[in-house]
């Protein structure tokens, strides 16, 4: 009887040790060629992916600091990427609020409309968007980068149904005392509703991190180029160094390695609600 | 609409528009009116820096558009990357979730390794895997391959090769993007009812059976929606052609975004850029119809 048992889970260790291994080569690779050599990187590859770099040294991570202006692409994602977050947070909270609690003319035909905007991604967009924002003379700017990214349908929608399941019980004694809706608000609702704005916060934070299209078609300087630009700028830049690159990459990832570390438990939340509220 | 005398309901209304106002107001200047810009634009000649005057071409630029091989093989492209994708990182996720929701120890361990390339940017993901495609024997995956198969494997340079670059770029995109999945899935496995397995087995139904009869049946609405993100996913596709082939070899792995991206600002063809991008809305609402009409007919039935 012990026997079944025992052999499945050797199976199941198995299975996840081997993906886990390929899952891990990659980064493994990076981890490491970042501290060797470039000719080592190289000539090494995968041969000897296991082994520790012959001589360790930081001199890629030195050469980075040296190449670009790693902590300004650093400083750039970090300072738009929680403009959108706080940004958002805010005003698709209220408006989420807004179509589920208070009574408005047109908010039944509105929220079809926010429902159907859901499905635009950017890229359907994009083209028109650049030439509004020449036209607006927003181009090579934080702004460009922040603005239109704001308000989201989805964020909305996962407020709105988020909102509409809250008891209104807490409501209605604020508003027997007397409190308007802003109070209400962000007095009584908002401080109950920390799964979703923890929600919604990693989702764009998710999607913000890794934005390449919209700013390599709307940025051309250095001054506000956010990281995945500049990794791909490294990487076309002449000499092409490995070491350089991987350094580049392990700094890139720590930080937000760091946050993913720490706020586990809402990304793993954030992403399963996408599932079952999308 | 109905005005009521009240000062106070008055009052309340048009705080609740202070409340959408930022939201819709973003929405509208963002989303809506570039769409409808995206669409007008596609009916018109409009070519950044042309001296002719900007009319109305009907369908013209969907007609050339259409019998441009570089834009059909981007849409092949895109589709059969998503026939590579869409079945494999669904069935890796299925996979991934039903490990590392064992009972086991160590599980959490396994479940963050498989999502941290979530939260690695994408760009990041094809530099690095530029380098796991490398060519020669000492290629990362070429060794691997090498190794595997015990020296029957003849290295290639799998981004310079037609037959090779898509399937390449389909492996990094499952890479960094099966975690996300993973956990969709994770979480619908956990959220069935426990009693359905006890119920099973006083009946005598076997792992396989149980996971036939109730394990898939119940994730069915999450399996479609991972499909749906998964195909949409594939449509959208850009960062890693961008940085790991261009397009390259010979279109090889050109995609509608790519070439939308590189109408606009390569030749500045802003109208024949917005009818790939309509084009490629098109193809999107067309999935997500047909994903809500799978959910709603295999629901009557339940």
């Amino acid at each position: 009887m012990t026997g079944e048992p025992y052999f499945r889970k050797l199976l199941v260790y198995f299975l996840l040790i081997a993906l886990a291994l390929s899952f891990f080569a990659p980064v493994a690779m990076m981890l490491l060629g970042s501290f060797k050599p470039d000719d080592e990187v190289l000539l090494q590859g995968g041969g000897l992916l296991s082994a520790l770099p012959a001589d360790f040294s930081w001199f890629n991570y030195q050469d980075v600091f040296a190449r670009v202006p790693f902590l300004r692409y650093l400083f750039n994602s970090a300072l738009i990427g929680a403009c959108i977050v706080a940004g958002g947070l805010l005003v698709n909270s209220m408006a989420g609020y807004a179509f589920a609690r208070l009574r408005w003319s047109g908010r039944e035909r509105l929220l079809v409309v926010v429902v159907a905007l859901m499905i635009i991604p950017l890229e359907a967009i994009a083209v028109p968007l650049f030439y509004q924002v020449t036209l607006l003379g927003w181009r090579d700017t934080y702004w460009v980068q922040i603005i239109p990214f704001v308000a989201n349908a989805f964020a909305i929608y996962l407020f709105y149904s988020f909102f509409l399941d809250l008891p209104k019980e807490l409501e209605e004694a604020a508003c027997i005392d007397g409190a308007g809706p802003w109070r209400i608000f962000f007095s009584i609702v908002a401080p109950n509703a920390k799964p979703v704005f923890a929600t919604v916060a990693v989702l764009t934070f998710l999607t913000q991190w890794g934005a390449f299209l919209w700013p390599l078609m709307v940025t051309h300087s250095e001054a506000v180029r956010p990281l995945p630009l500049g990794i791909a700028m490294f990487y076309s830049l002449p000499p092409l160094q490995w070491g350089d690159i991987f350094a580049f990459g392990v700094m890139m990832v720590m930080p937000v390695l760091l946050i993913f570390v720490l706020f586990q438990r809402w990304f793993v939340q954030g992403v399963a609600t996408t599932g079952i509220k999308g | 609409m109905i005005a009521t005398g009240e000062q106070e309901n008055k009052r309340n209304k048009r705080l609740a528009w202070l409340f959408v106002l930022p939201a819709l107001l973003g929405l509208l200047l963002f989303v809506l009116i570039p769409f409808l810009l995206a669409v007008m634009l596609s009916f018109t000649n409009l070519r950044l820096g042309s001296p002719l005057p900007l009319e109305f071409v009907g369908f013209n630029q969907y007609r050339r558009i259409f019998a441009d091989e570089a834009f059909m093989a981007a849409l092949r492209n895109n589709a059969l990357f998503a026939l590579i994708v869409v079945p494999l990182q669904t069935a890796l996720a299925l996979l991934l979730a039903l490990l590392v929701n064992q009972p086991l120890r160590g599980m959490t361990v396994f479940r963050s390794l498989f999502f941290m390339p979530v939260v690695f940017p994408l760009s990041l993901v094809a530099v690095v895997w530029i380098l796991v495609f490398a060519p020669g024997p000492q290629g990362l995956l070429n060794h691997v391959l090498d190794t595997l198969s015990l020296g029957g494997w003849r290295p290639r340079d799998f981004l310079h090769d037609p037959a090779w670059a898509l399937p390449a770029i389909s492996l990094t995109s499952i890479w960094q993007g099966v975690g996300f999945q993973m956990v969709i899935l994770l979480a619908a496995l956990q959220g069935i009812p426990r009693e359905l397995y006890d119920a099973a087995r006083v009946d005598g139904a076997d792992r396989w059976q149980q996971f036939v009869f109730i394990t898939l049946p119940q994730l069915r609405n999450a399996m479609i929606f991972v499909v749906l993100v998964t195909t949409i996913l594939a449509f959208r596709l850009f960062d890693q052609v961008q940085i790991m082939t261009q397009g390259g070899p010979n279109h090889a792995t050109t995609t509608v975004m790519y070439e939308a991206v590189n109408t606009a600002f390569g030749s500045q063809q802003v109208a024949r850029a917005a009818a790939m991008t309509v084009v490629f809305f098109l193809v999107v609402l067309l999935i997500t119809l047909l994903q809500r009409a799978v959910a709603r007919h295999k629901g009557v039935y339940e």
